[in-house]
């Protein structure tokens, strides 16, 4: 699944270089990990901050290993590992990162209303940053809202606008605390994204902030 | 520790001062006419990968793992930890060599990565998104120039990392140790990221058009 070049939003250096460096919250790194697997240009981006990775490692002190380490190893090579089965590539409705939170397909999401015909699932993960896909329906507006922290908004499907820019397939809107945006569906199909926020969104009208804790959002 | 030793089943023993390489894979050319020695660790890793070499897996063990320990206890881990994580991650160097890619990344690219994943699995017990796998076609003989072109791009990265000002090469290392937040995260650095990100574009363009072939 590639949607490489058609893409004019990509992911910034400190992402691809925090998800290079092991320390995105799990939720961030699904974002990362999902728009790689549809943009060549950034998989180059971050196989290149994972090749300073590997200059870091060269340059790297050497920490004294205790003295039957080798061996330990060596005796090691030839007890037999259990290896997961081999993933099978077959054509997804999402790409592999997503997929694998969801549990299969765009069929197998258990999207809940949030309300105006747009829905939600949030994905299970790690409690620094939260994750959820988004079902908005063509030419509907997501509640204006602003944010404490950063929201990545990541488009599968379909597409959506707001006040900076239009937001198609494989496209990555990074929004920081100083942007309130209303994103609009665009007409013709349901715009589906993967959304991820470090912080609790905040709506700017009363009922979304009424409903917010309720929906986890 | 001042050298490391390992006897094997057919009774050869591998005995290896502290800092000396492998005859059989170092290569003496260095920029500008410098002579330099060091070892070839893709052909080393070839050798693991095709051979299933244990004497030069003895030796990537003997180069990866005390720097390997560095990192990770750099990265937070306890000594005791570290140490299991480097026995991990270099057994999985063995078992998974058939991924090693020398047309793509240099050994010490690949090993990180291995060693990256294993501390977010150990240390942060979360799970860990992988992007789609590429299908990357190993069965065709690499090709030498891109053999080549990868481990000079990693090359000259080592250099000019070690050639930056110590306070920038060290916000790149507590960047990879976790020690910096996201806003931190500066990359100005001057660094020839660059010249590999246009590498691995060109390969993965020409992997796209293949698949898109067949």
């Amino acid at each position: 699944m590639t949607m490489t070049n058609s893409i004019r939003h990509h992911l910034n250096d400190a992402l691809l270089m925090g998800y290079a460096a092991g320390h995105l919250s799990e939720a961030f790194g699904l974002v990362v990990a999902t728009h790689v697997s549809l943009c060549d240009e950034c998989r180059a981006r971050l196989e290149s901050f994972e090749a300073l990775g590997g200059a870091v490692i060269e340059a790297e002190d050497e920490a004294a290993v205790s003295l039957d380490a080798l061996a330990r190893m060596m005796a090691r090579l030839d007890v037999p590992v259990v290896s997961a089965p081999a993933q099978v590539r077959r054509k997804t409705s999402l790409p592999s990162p997503v997929a694998a939170y969801v549990g299969g397909d765009l069929e197998a999401v258990k999207w809940r209303s949030i309300g105006m015909g747009v829905r939600q699932a949030i994905l299970p993960t790690g409690p620094q940053a939260s994750a959820r896909l988004l079902h908005i329906p063509a030419g509907q507006a997501v509640p204006d809202h602003g944010h404490s922290g950063t929201e990545l908004t990541l488009v599968l499907r379909g597409a959506f606008s707001d006040a900076t820019d239009r937001f198609g397939p494989g496209d990555v809107e990074i929004a920081g605390e100083d942007l309130a945006h209303q994103p609009v569906a665009e007409a013709g199909e349901p715009c589906i994204c993967l959304a991820a926020t470090d912080a609790p969104l905040r709506f700017t009208g009363l009922m979304p902030r009424i409903l917010q804790p309720l929906f986890r959002i | 520790m001042t050298s490391s030793s390992v006897v094997f089943a057919d009774g050869r023993a591998w005995v290896r001062p502290y800092g000396a390489v492998m005859p059989a894979f170092e290569r003496t050319q260095g920029p500008k006419g410098v002579a330099l020695t060091e070892t070839d660790w893709s052909a080393v890793m070839l050798a693991v990968r095709d051979r299933r070499d244990r004497t030069a897996f003895a030796s990537l063990f003997t180069h990866f793992a005390p720097r390997l320990k560095s990192y990770l206890m750099k990265s937070g881990a306890s000594a005791p930890k570290a140490e299991d994580c480097v026995q991990d991650v270099m057994a999985t160097v063995w078992h998974k060599a058939a991924q090693f890619d020398p047309e793509r990344a240099a050994v010490s690219t690949w090993v990180y990565t291995i060693a990256r994943n294993r501390m977010i699995d150990i240390l942060r017990r979360e799970r860990r998104p992988d992007p789609e796998a590429m299908p990357w076609d190993q069965e065709a003989e690499p090709d030498q120039a891109d053999v080549y072109a990868a481990a000079e791009d990693s090359r000259l990265l080592s250099a000019a990392l070690a050639d930056l000002p110590e306070k920038q090469r060290s916000l790149i290392q507590r960047a990879f140790y976790g020690d910096l937040s996201h806003s931190e995260i500066a990359l100005e650095t001057g660094l020839p990221l660059g010249t590999i990100k246009s590498r691995i574009r060109l390969a993965l363009d020409r992997l796209r058009a293949k698949l898109t072939e067949s």
